[in-house]
């Protein structure tokens, strides 16, 4: 589960990311990174132009132009506006860089143990490649990323993870994958290293954070031509609006017309536009989420489908043994003295379960067994059954059916009653597993799968955000049944096989949904590269991490609905500041219009609705209250728009109230506050 | 205001409201249906011109296919309308002997009539025999309609048709569409209510024009010709070019208030059924009532500004001895009083139709500021035939976008994703406008070219400047008519104005189309906002308004406005 004890998290203006930001916005004035946001382009463009003009008036004295002190603050002003778009982008980065940073000390040199003949050769991790087999025993690092192939280990992640409790991490199965930079603390494994240089997840991790992996997302791009769009469309109006003047004998400075089209153009979210995109993959990332791509994000908030394994998801990972159930006249005792026995060698959880049920219920202590007389009988799918030969006794335990089989071989029976029993088992979403001794069927066991607390109240939130959940289970349905029901998903695909998830997943999508699912498995790779949003598991394979465009650190499968949180957020962000941005225009075009004509015609003086000190001032207010917006906002694209599950309809209604008539009315009062507050500080 | 006023407004909402269903389902059945409506009446006819034109009715055409086709045949009617008029001095029909018109005049005329603007630089009587009135014009009043009805639909199909993986990514065919707008609605509306405005006054003749005495014993020559024919396709396909220079005011096009009326209607009929029809097409209906009442709201709004400003007397007028309580009655016809007047300007405005019965530019400045910001809003306020469909379609995508990154989803329009590529042609789509139209005032504004041929000094002179590039841009053909426009700047600069701010519209339009057409189609669920409540009907009217009005207001503000305030000023230029 998540932890309190996340990734080191800055506080959202940490002194030392704003000292390096404000450094780092001043190296970004540079034109040829400016160039890639045009919108800001447009504006540093008016900044050097209204400078130049400045300088001019200066040395020239032209007649008829604007006083130099004006020419001087809007200029200062448009360099702020360039400035804290910058900053914001940033900070954004800085908060990133820190992260990486914090990364990248764990990356200090680990000398490894690698194998080669059978002997042990110590090298640095930083030359060990794809295929090297290590040795890492207690209290060593993790040279790099790969798959344990012998051993079992405890392994502290907290460098990567943030949670603090050690991991058992062992060969075989699906929890073998081992990371560069954890801390072995205690056994001995061998590891095969599973990638190159430069490749492994922290390198991967590191770029991704530092923002160098960062490409611009489709809908990113959709918003940015809409502000280009949006931007060409005030270069017109403010462009024609010189001539249009000059006919009506109005001289109009070109200080004034930068002033307006800055005022115009949507720089508000075009200053913020990377800002809010680089956070959303920080926010990702503390959540202890790794996405490989901004476009996976992106795509999270789109989900319509969420797959989800059932175990390990849904239940407590695995079955386990809750009660034992007799046949007609067999002790309870006996019954568990011999499921001991049968689970004795049995390593699977569900064998492990059975003994610590034994021990705990019935007071039956672990023994030693070993010798000659004992053979233990591992699980095999053919015969489905498990147990041991001791003593000459034939001690099994098995699917129902397996051991109906197997006593019938040798001339017993299944009671009746434990067939019932077991039927009523199964109904409830449990599994039976009968026990024998020679011909004799002593009882069952009842294994159990144990639904995850708050599990439910999780899927009722995917309900409220539009997004259907489907539970996949190798059960039979009528299992399958019983634990969706109980734990409140919407469907369920039991008996599933690797095709028929296949299959799920591109019925789906044939019908336009998009897709997300959560897997460990080796056997859930294809799936997860077939999802539209694949969350592998950090516990589980390579092939699995490598199969999906996200990797959870915490192994939480329901992380995801953290992850669409956090797509939405970074959609919901952009559009309402968009639409923040354009209604700003309202208010700065009944600051900035009158002061414009007002000298020639003073007939149009109603149009000054803020009663503005002068139109120098109004000019001024207009600018600064644009720069200042940026600032102000930068909290809000950093920490992104808060997203609730009431319905898309609500939200619209929500986000337009807010920063619709908001963008509206919020300009009205800033410019007249800082009207005020220059006119009181007597600059106009 | 009066009540009478009122009543007569709302009788003819109810009215257009009433038709927009029945016609809208007709003209669902005519191009979508599997059985076209009225097919032993029509059919033959269509099936005859299908086989003249060597057309095969069942092959579609992709949007690129289907923009090539519609610039061709745009392009060869251009063509022909620009001879006969050149040549009609030799030509037949014409009685009056008129001579052949000017090359750049007949340029104008000939772009104005292909992109159904119907600005018309010129007096119909004084300068176009009647086989230029009936070829070359009339023509382009059914074809020009028809192209803005099959541009629409082919948009429309974009965004609804579903041929699901590896179908076939087609819009239709614009010959078809472009066949069954004239046989099933153009022709036969035309000819029933043509007669019927034959019998309600309206002349219908090619005998040549009469010379009468009058009471006061002078000789005086009156102007006929073949008019119901032209007024009642000049209005049903949002034209608007009369067939006499006084357009709707003159009493042979409009002679009483019921023949008033009719026009009114005829001119939103088309544009409001085709909202129903799209619905239809979208296999919601909400979808369709939902432009239905943005539009309607923006027609509203409109109304209630022009109606209010010229109920009230022009304050330049002040002085005089006349009686003011009528309100602003320069530059109206009194059988149609203030209220059908700006009732007119508002409708003619809104569809991008241009037909006027009273002259605009007599408004007071904030009754004429309505059609103008009509006009500027793109003309999607029911809009041209077809035109104000896709124009409205595409204001839709804009909007759609929007609002869905507000609700944190790739914003989806009737489960089809809007990506890049729909912004790129929908801002490509909204920039045209503008920049043709704002870059021809700021030209014409300092160019002794332009201003020359301005009758009025000030802001209204600014106003009139503005409103000719945007009605030629915006493809409606009023006029603020103290504009002398047919010198050779005028026609050649309103020539470009108006065939840019119609192809080069139409083709983004019909590319989003061929962009959507093919797109996976989600089904709606609690994560998607609805395209059909009131909410997104009431976003779409802002979008629509902050785009019109942020573009425009800082010219309008030293036009109308400027004029508004000054004149309350007591101060006139």
């Amino acid at each position: 589960m998540a932890s309190a004890s996340k990734m080191k998290q800055p506080s959202l203006l940490d002194p030392t990311i704003v000292r390096q930001a404000a450094i780092e916005s001043l190296k970004k004035l540079d034109p040829r990174l400016v160039a890639k946001n045009p919108v800001m382009f447009v504006v540093e463009v008016g900044s050097l132009l209204t400078t130049i003009l400045w300088l001019r008036d200066r040395m020239l004295h032209p007649a008829g132009a604007a006083p130099g002190w004006f020419t001087l603050t809007v200029s200062i002003w448009l360099w702020f506006t360039v400035i804290f778009a910058n900053f914001a982008e940033a900070v954004a980065e800085g908060r990133g860089k820190a992260q990486a940073d914090t990364l990248r000390r764990m990356r200090r040199e680990i000398m490894a143990r690698k194998l080669v003949g059978g002997r042990e050769v110590t090298v640095e991790a930083s030359a060990l490649r794809k295929g090297d087999v290590v040795v890492i025993e207690a209290g060593e690092l993790v040279p790099g990323d790969g798959e344990i192939t012998e051993g079992i280990a405890s392994v502290d992640e907290s460098a990567i993870t943030g949670e603090s409790a050690p991991v058992i991490r062992e060969a075989g199965g699906d929890r073998s994958a081992v990371t560069g930079g954890t801390k072995v603390l205690s056994d001995r494994i061998v590891v095969r290293i599973g990638a190159d240089p430069g490749e492994s997840f922290l390198d991967r991790m590191i770029a991704l954070v530092e923002g160098a992996a960062r490409q611009k997302t489709p809908n990113e791009i959709a918003l940015h031509i809409l502000l280009v769009g949006l931007t060409l469309v005030f270069l017109f109006a403010c462009v024609t609006l010189v001539p249009i003047a000059r006919y009506s004998s109005i001289g109009l400075s070109a200080t004034a017309i930068v002033a307006l089209l800055v005022c115009l153009i949507p720089t508000t979210i075009g200053g913020l536009l990377s800002a809010i995109g680089i956070a959303g993959m920080d926010r990702l990332l503390r959540k202890n989420v790794l996405a490989m791509s901004g476009r996976a994000v992106e795509a999270a908030g789109d989900v319509d489908t969420l797959l989800l394994d059932k175990t390990g998801t849904i239940t407590l990972g695995n079955r386990m043994a809750t009660e034992l159930l007799p046949a007609p006249g067999v002790r309870v005792e006996d019954v568990a003295d011999v499921a001991q026995l049968a689970s004795l060698a049995d390593e699977t959880p569900e064998g492990r379960s059975i003994v610590v049920l034994a021990k705990e219920k019935y007071g039956l202590r672990g023994r030693e067994v070993h010798g000659a007389e004992h053979a233990f009988i591992p699980f095999s799918a053919h015969t489905r059954m498990s147990g041991c030969d001791i003593a000459g006794r034939v001690i099994r335990k098995g699917a129902v059916e397996a051991i109906a089989r197997h006593v019938a071989a040798l001339g017993g029976s299944m009671p009746s009653r434990l067939e019932a029993e077991a039927a009523r088992i199964g109904d409830s979403g449990g599994t039976p597993l009968a026990v024998s001794d020679g011909a004799i069927v002593l009882g069952i066991i009842h294994l159990k799968d144990v639904v995850k607390g708050g599990i439910k109240e999780r899927f009722d939130r995917f309900r409220a955000m539009g997004i259907r959940t489907v539970m996949i289970t190798g059960d039979n349905p009528r299992t399958a049944a019983a634990i969706a029901r109980e734990a409140g998903v919407d469907d369920f695909l039991a008996e599933a096989t690797p095709e028929a998830k296949m299959k799920l997943i591109q019925a789906e999508q044939a019908k336009g949904k998009l897709v997300a699912m959560t897997g460990d498995g080796t056997n859930d790779a294809p799936a997860l590269a077939q999802a539209d949003v694949g969350v592998a598991m950090n516990t589980g394979t390579q092939a699995a991490k490598e199969a999906g465009n996200m990797v959870d650190l915490d192994s939480n499968p329901t992380k995801l609905l953290e992850v669409v949180e956090v797509g939405k957020q970074l959609l919901m962000t952009r559009g309402t500041l968009t639409t923040f941005s354009i209604a700003n225009d309202v208010a700065k075009y009944f600051a900035i219009l009158p002061a414009l004509f007002v000298a020639a015609y003073p007939e149009l003086a109603p149009l000054d609705i803020m009663h503005l000190a002068s139109p120098f001032s109004a000019i001024l207010s207009a600018v600064i209250f644009n720069a200042l917006v940026i600032v102000l906002l930068i909290p809000l694209a950093l920490a992104g728009v808060k997203y609730r599950p009431i319905g898309a309809a609500a939200v619209l209604r929500r986000s337009l109230f807010i920063y619709g008539l908001g963008g509206v009315i919020a300009p009205f009062v800033g410019i007249k506050l800082i009207d005020l507050a220059l006119a009181a500080a007597g600059v106009i | 205001m009066t009540i009478n006023g009122w009543v007569q407004i709302g009788l003819f909402a109810l009215v257009v409201l009433a038709i927009t269903k029945p016609l809208g389902a007709y003209m669902f059945r005519v191009f979508e249906g599997e059985r076209q409506p009225l097919r032993r009446l029509f059919g033959p006819l269509e099936r005859v011109l299908y086989r003249l034109c060597g057309v095969n009715p069942k092959r579609e055409q992709g949007w690129k296919g289907y923009a090539a086709a519609m610039l061709l045949f745009s392009l060869f009617g251009m063509v022909v309308t620009y001879a006969i008029q050149r040549l009609q001095h030799i030509l037949p029909l014409n009685p009056q002997k008129l001579g052949p018109v000017a090359s750049d005049l007949a340029l104008s005329t000939a772009a104005s009539f292909t992109t159904n603007t119907n600005w018309q630089n010129y007096g119909g009587e004084s300068t176009m025999s009647y086989l230029s009135q009936m070829a070359g014009l009339a023509w382009h009043n059914f074809t020009s309609a028809a192209v803005g009805i099959g541009v629409a639909l082919a948009l429309a199909r974009g965004l609804t048709r579903q041929p699901g993986p590896g179908g076939p990514k087609t819009l239709g065919s614009f010959w078809v569409d472009l066949v069954r707008s004239m046989v099933y609605v153009l022709l036969p509306v035309s000819l029933v209510v043509g007669l019927v405005l034959v019998a309600l006054g309206v002349p219908q003749t090619l005998s040549g024009y009469r010379e009468l005495t009058t009471l006061e014993g002078v000789k005086q020559v009156v102007a006929l010709g073949p008019v119901a024919s032209q007024e009642v396709i000049k209005m049903f396909g949002t034209n608007g070019g009369g067939f006499f220079n006084a357009n709707s005011a003159h009493p042979f096009e409009n002679p009483i208030p019921l023949v008033n009326f009719i026009q009114l209607v005829l001119i939103f009929a088309i544009p409001a059924g085709l909202t129903y029809t799209y619905g239809m097409m979208a296999r919601d209906r909400r979808q369709g009532w939902a432009l239905f009442a943005a539009m309607a709201v923006l027609w509203f709004a409109g109304v209630l500004v022009a109606y209010h400003a010229e109920s009230h007397a022009n304050p330049a007028l002040a002085g005089l001895a006349v009686d003011h309580r009528p309100g602003n009655m320069e530059g109206k016809e009194v059988r149609f009083g203030i209220a059908n007047s700006a009732l007119f300007a508002t409708v003619t405005t809104d569809a991008s139709c241009g037909a006027v019965n009273s002259m605009h530019d007599s408004f007071t400045p904030l009754g004429g500021l309505v059609p103008m910001v009509n006009i500027q809003l793109g003309e999607v306020i029911f809009g041209g035939v077809g035109a104000g469909l896709y124009g409205m379609l595409v204001m839709v995508v804009l909007t759609v976008f929007i609002a869905g990154l507000m609700v944190g989803r790739t914003p989806e329009y009737l489960g089809k994703k809007v990506e890049g590529r729909e912004m790129k042609l929908a801002m490509l789509y909204i920039l045209v406008f503008p920049a043709v139209v704002l870059t021809l005032t700021a030209l014409s504004s300092v160019v002794g070219y332009g201003t020359s041929s301005l009758n009025n000094a000030g802001p209204h002179g600014l106003s009139e400047l503005l409103y000719a590039y945007s009605s030629g841009a915006g493809n409606n053909g009023s006029a603020f008519a103290g504009l002398n426009g047919n010198t050779r700047f005028w026609n050649l600069t309103l020539a470009a104005d108006m065939l840019v701010g119609r192809f080069w519209m139409i083709i983004p339009a019909l590319a989003i189309g061929g962009s959507m057409v093919g797109k996976k189609v989600a089904a709606p669920g609690l994560g998607t906002f609805p395209t059909s409540g009131p909410t997104f009907a009431a976003l779409l009217v802002s979008v629509i308004l902050i785009v019109g009005a942020l573009t425009y207001f800082p010219a309008l503000s030293i036009g109308p406005v400027l004029e508004h305030f000054a004149a309350l000023a007591g101060k006139v230029f």
